[in-house]
């Protein structure tokens, strides 16, 4: 799982440089396409995190610092 | 009334720093980290606040101004994504670290890492250096702010002082537990303002379809990244939020986490609070163009605030400054506490200093460094014009560039000192270069291929760092041991 998590983040990054919206101007929800697809991202970056707090956690931490 | 209300905000942010001392424990520890006992959300406040400056709010509209809708991706979702991997990856690290020897500076923790004395020294003088630039977009943003919300009333000089006493009174009143509360504090105003900001002004443009219809005439170019932003320039921009892994600001607000845990919640909504600031300052940015069009260079850096002067009415006008104020002293109090408590922990102290000064006068020179540092910042920004997302990008290279370091130090048991003084002194030579290259061409990319300076520093550091590593000698067997646990030892 942690794995594929890491993978998922390689993922992301690379999702980020949308070249295909690059010269679109389309509106989607009131906005610019090439704007809502990033605010999707913020979104979607955020349930990333919240995946790796979950499954990908480094265990010991606490007791690492003590 | 505009005035009166900023005022009142001022005071109201002292009010905050003031009673936060009450809680003063009275230790250094307390002073400079809190005592570590900061929770979820005054972390995630703290930290966020910090990192959202003069730069994201005035810096980001007026680069959206000039740039279009790109400048969100380009900054704002790049570091949605990396800025909270960043403290994923590597700051519940140095937390465990920090907690477990008692650091309280970045110098403390790489220097007792690799055995050395004088890369503390020189980590020191290159860090304060750094975070210059960093001030200044600060008291500039200050002052811009002032002076445009009172119709050029309040000059933009005095401005710049009045934001920059307001904040060193409570940073020094009240210390790390004053700053992290003025920090939520002023988090959860600017974020607030900013929203009420968007529905108002966009409100009276007509809506947002009816704004960007008019942009479309007046500006199809910045509906699109077109040929304003290079798809290079894009990639390379990624580089740039790895910088909040090397600022000494962030560095004192990881220290102040209670536990591991802490981090968690801070980290799942870091992208979402970064939604809540950007978006407004991005689109409101380019929708400048709908009521100004007119604004050049350095100028665009006001948009913001003339947006906010022009659509809303008075009282309202006078609350969305203070928001803006609020985000801008948000990270200039960490700021300046970071480098006082540098130069006591890093200088007075640790070169024996205190052995001759009461604990009185320690903080007495550790104020007074401060004072200096932001009086030359103070100078400075007198007679600078830079764009103030231009001048962030300068600082952000520097510390970006030095992130390769940071992560040697937690996770590469081989580096070595060598390796990390190659690296930092890489750091600083390309950085004087660049900035001496580029420094007076707005958008510099090196040799106008589209890739920033920080691409290639991070690079260059990353590689100085491994070849000198390898061919040194490495650090002792018990340095390694104190700062690797092993899964064994914690349990896994």
């Amino acid at each position: 799982m942690r794995w594929l998590l890491y993978l998922t983040m390689v993922l992301l990054y690379v999702l980020h440089n949308d070249l295909w919206f690059w010269d679109d101007a389309t509106m989607v929800l009131g906005l610019p396409i090439g704007l809502t697809y990033h605010i999707i991202y913020c979104v979607v970056a955020s349930g990333m995190m919240f995946l790796l707090v979950k499954y990908a956690w480094p265990r010991g931490l606490d007791v690492e610092a003590e | 009334m505009t005035l009166f209300i900023i005022g009142t905000y001022l005071v109201l942010v002292l009010l905050v720093g003031a009673l936060s001392h009450r809680l003063f424990r009275g230790t250094g520890e307390d002073y400079f980290v809190a005592s570590r006992t900061i929770g979820p959300f005054l972390l995630l406040m703290s930290l966020f606040g910090t990192n959202m400056t003069a730069f994201s709010i005035l810096g980001a509209s007026g680069e959206a101004y000039n740039r279009g809708i790109g400048v969100f991706g380009l900054m704002g979702a790049a570091s949605a994504f990396v800025i909270p991997c960043v403290f994923f990856v590597v700051g519940t690290r140095v937390w465990a670290l920090g907690k477990r020897h008692g650091f309280l500076t970045q110098a403390q923790f790489f220097r007792q890492r690799w055995e050395s004395d004088a890369l503390g020294l020189l980590l020191f003088v290159v860090l304060v250096a750094l975070v210059v630039p960093y001030l200044l977009i600060g008291i500039m943003g200050g002052g811009i702010t002032l002076n445009q919300m009172t119709d050029g009333w309040v000059p933009q000089w005095v401005g710049g002082l009045v934001i920059g006493g307001v904040v060193l009174l409570y940073v020094c009143y009240g210390g790390l537990r004053g700053t992290v509360w003025a920090n939520a504090l002023q988090t959860l105003v600017f974020m607030m303002l900013g929203a009420v900001a968007f529905y108002v002004i966009v409100g009276k443009m007509g809506g947002l379809t009816e704004a960007f219809g008019r942009m479309a005439d007046l500006k199809p170019e910045l509906l699109v990244r077109g040929d304003v932003i290079h798809p290079v320039n894009w990639l390379t921009y990624t580089f740039l939020p790895l910088s909040a892994g090397m600022f000494p600001h962030i560095f004192m607000h990881w220290m102040t986490a209670q536990r591991a845990r802490s981090f968690q919640w801070p980290l799942i909504l870091y992208p979402l609070c970064i939604l809540v600031v950007w978006v407004p300052s991005v689109v409101l940015g380019v929708l400048g163009h709908v009521s100004f069009d007119n604004l050049h260079g350095p100028a665009a850096n006001s948009v913001l605030v003339r947006l906010i002067d022009l659509h809303a009415p008075g009282i309202l006008a006078g609350l969305l400054a203070a928001g803006v104020l609020a985000a801008v002293m948000s990270s200039l109090d960490s700021q300046v506490l970071a480098i006082g408590t540098m130069f006591t922990q890093d200088i007075v102290r640790h070169y024996g200093f205190n052995d001759q000064m009461s604990e009185k006068q320690q903080v007495f020179y550790g104020r007074l460094f401060v004072v200096v540092i932001l009086a030359i910042t103070y100078v400075i920004s007198l007679v600078s014009n830079r764009s103030i997302f231009g001048l962030a990008v300068w600082s952000f290279t520097g510390f970006a560039a030095l992130f390769p370091v940071m992560v040697a130090a937690v996770f590469w048991q081989r580096s070595t000192k060598e390796g990390a003084f190659g690296a930092i002194l890489s750091v600083a030579i390309l950085w004087i270069y660049f900035f001496l290259q580029g420094w007076q061409t707005p958008g510099y990319t090196v040799g106008g291929t589209g890739v920033l300076p920080v691409a290639v520093m991070v690079v260059v550091s990353s590689l100085v760092l491994i070849l000198v590593s390898v061919v040194t000698r490495p650090p002792k067997q018990e340095t390694i041991d104190a700062f690797f646990t092993t899964p064994q030892q914690i349990g896994k």
